[in-house]
């Protein structure tokens, strides 16, 4: 993690601004799921208008997507507005360009979300779609945190007790569980079978015991690192459970009509607690690297530390 | 070796991935390739007819009903519960909505294009006829008759895809299908209950079985057919018929769910 410049003014408003635009974003994922679990994604067969309105009746499954799209663009709002206000008040640069890369991110999504229904759901587009929301929900969350007065408070930096690193391996942790996530959307869109997601699910449970167990092995369990650890460790737990019960729902509907609401909100609730666990991980691994450095720095701070 | 350890978790979910590629079938569909009809006509005065009717060997399936109360629209239409049509079995046991058609055996005739278009109409937040045939390339006229919007798409697998919305109201919307395409899942995303078939033959031998399960194709030259009898649910039955100059043949199809189905 980049140092911190020295004496930055802490704005309470923009931190509460990002908090917001991470909230709404999450919201935005549950909205997407919905469409996909009510086959919604071509309720409205046109984009960027819905049936060439803004407002078209919000009947059957056009409630869901066009509903969605309401929730896209007052997220893109929020983006935008946040973008701007880091590049007026941030000092960190790197900062201000997370936020134009958030910015990038929720703009390509909007095309990603055009090009999918104007193509019929092409699984590539769609599975692209699904992923880059993950991404999305992310950078916000990570705005969130490096906005935070805790984040700007000075914090020691110490060498990382153990092996593998709890940078490395947090970091490993969160490219599993996006590529969880991945697998899970590639299953639902019908590009892969569930094989991969249930194997996935086995290395990121692995990864998930494995990194929080090395965390509460830190002397204090420092609270920025044991909060997030817990919730990763627990966001998991509950979604072992939701992925065999959205899919034994799933097998319940197939002689149904229309999608059941079981199979609905159990679906919609896997999507969204996969989305906070690994919003958890991002956080967790933020905090491990701002708190330890590389085993290659030590000497070089060493050397600095010492008097002259 | 924890490095290593780390490698190797993403070497296996990236091989999860590619390993996985193309694990998910698309629902097998019958097709073939259209072939520019270039023989004889059939001599209406030796054409002959066969008939028949599918049967259920199963007693009466569950039907599971359709909940329409996303759509006030939709629910206000019926003062009854209203079933799914997958699997309509008739007072008589027959089967409703069958698609009995000559798979093969026409050798070389050739069949206009009829210019009458074939109806497909959405009535009840429902499709009526819920399995419909027509030509290739011949008109398929689609209604709306519901005071509520619809869009209608298409899923075939060897011609064009689309997806257009019909509003209350609507012009009727006339399109065709290039190409023969057993059988052409048509569904509403607005409505996901709503579902129908359409098949696509390059000739006019096919029917489809409605409340009394009887089908009739008329108009065959004399020989040797497959005859085949298609239920989305359940699958393709066939069976070889000959028929004569003029005469009627009477062929009866049994359909049953494959054993350890349940109802």
């Amino acid at each position: 993690m980049r140092s911190e410049t020295p004496g930055a003014p802490h704005s309470r408003g923009l931190h509460r601004f990002a908090l917001l635009t991470a909230a709404a974003t999450f919201l935005l994922l549950i909205a997407g799921a919905l469409v996909t679990s009510n086959d919604a994604g071509l309720a409205v067969p046109d984009w960027p208008l819905s049936f060439g309105t803004w407002m078209p009746p919000l009947v059957g499954n056009i409630l869901y997507e066009h509903g969605h799209r309401m929730v896209a663009t007052f997220v893109g709002l929020l983006t935008i507005i946040l973008t701007v206000w880091l590049w007026r008040s941030e000092p960190r640069r790197w900062v201000r360009r997370l936020g134009l890369g958030a910015l990038a991110a929720v703009i390509l999504q909007g095309l990603l979300g055009g090009l999918t229904v104007l193509f019929l759901l092409p699984r590539p587009v769609s599975i692209a779609h699904a992923s880059l929301a993950q991404i999305f929900f992310c950078l916000t969350v990570s705005l969130a945190v490096i906005t935070s007065r805790d984040w700007k408070e000075p914090t020691p930096r110490v060498a990382d007790p153990g092996t593998p690193s709890l940078r490395g391996l947090s970091g490993a942790t969160t490219l599993a569980l996006f590529g969880q996530l991945v697998l899970g959307a590639s299953y639902r869109h019908s590009l892969l079978s569930l094989l991969p997601h249930v194997v996935g699910a086995a290395v990121v449970a692995y990864l998930v015991m494995w990194t929080a167990k090395r965390v509460s092995s830190l002397q204090g369990r420092p609270a920025p690192l044991w909060r997030p650890a817990v919730s990763l460790a627990a966001l998991v737990a509950v979604q072992l459970l939701l992925g065999p019960a959205a899919y034994l729902s799933r097998l319940a509907a197939l002689e149904a009509p229309q999608p059941t609401l079981p199979l609905v909100a159990l679906t919609v609730a896997h999507v969204a607690v996969g989305g906070l666990a690994l919003a958890a991980s991002v956080v967790l691994t933020l905090q491990c690297h701002r708190r330890f450095f590389r085993r290659e720095e030590a000497p070089r701070l060493a050397a600095e530390k010492a008097p002259a | 070796m924890t490095k290593r350890k780390l490698l190797g978790t993403a070497s296996i979910l990236l091989a999860l991935f590619l390993a996985g590629c193309g694990g998910a079938e698309k629902p097998a569909e019958e097709t073939a390739k259209t072939a520019a009809p270039a023989g004889p006509a059939v001599d209406p005065a030796t054409a002959a007819t066969i008939t028949g009717k599918v049967i259920y060997k199963d007693g009466k399936p569950k039907a599971n009903r359709i909940r329409m109360d996303a759509d006030a629209a939709c629910a206000a239409l019926h003062g009854t519960p209203v079933y799914s049509q997958e699997v309509v079995v008739n007072d008589n046991g027959t089967l409703r909505s069958v698609f009995v058609y000559v798979k093969a055996g026409l050798g070389n005739y050739s069949f206009p294009t009829p210019t009458q278009p074939v109806v497909l109409d959405q009535k009840g937040c429902l499709y009526t006829p819920h399995v419909v045939g027509a030509q290739v390339n011949q008109d398929v006229k689609i209604l709306n008759s519901d005071a509520t919007t619809h869009n209608i798409h298409p899923v075939p697998a060897v011609n064009r895809e689309w997806n257009t919305s019909m509003p209350p109201g609507a012009e009727p919307l006339v399109k065709n299908f290039p190409r023969e395409e057993l059988l052409i899942p048509v569904k509403c995303n607005v409505h996901p209950w709503m579902k129908s078939y359409i098949g696509v033959l390059k000739h006019p031998f096919f029917a489809v079985t409605g409340p009394d399960g009887t089908f009739t194709i008329k108009g065959l030259p004399p020989g040797s057919y497959t005859i085949a009898a298609w239920q989305e649910k359940f699958g393709t039955v066939e069976q070889q018929v000959t028929v004569g100059a003029k005469e009627t043949k009477s062929v009866d199809f049994t359909i049953s769910p494959p054993a350890g189905a349940g109802d």
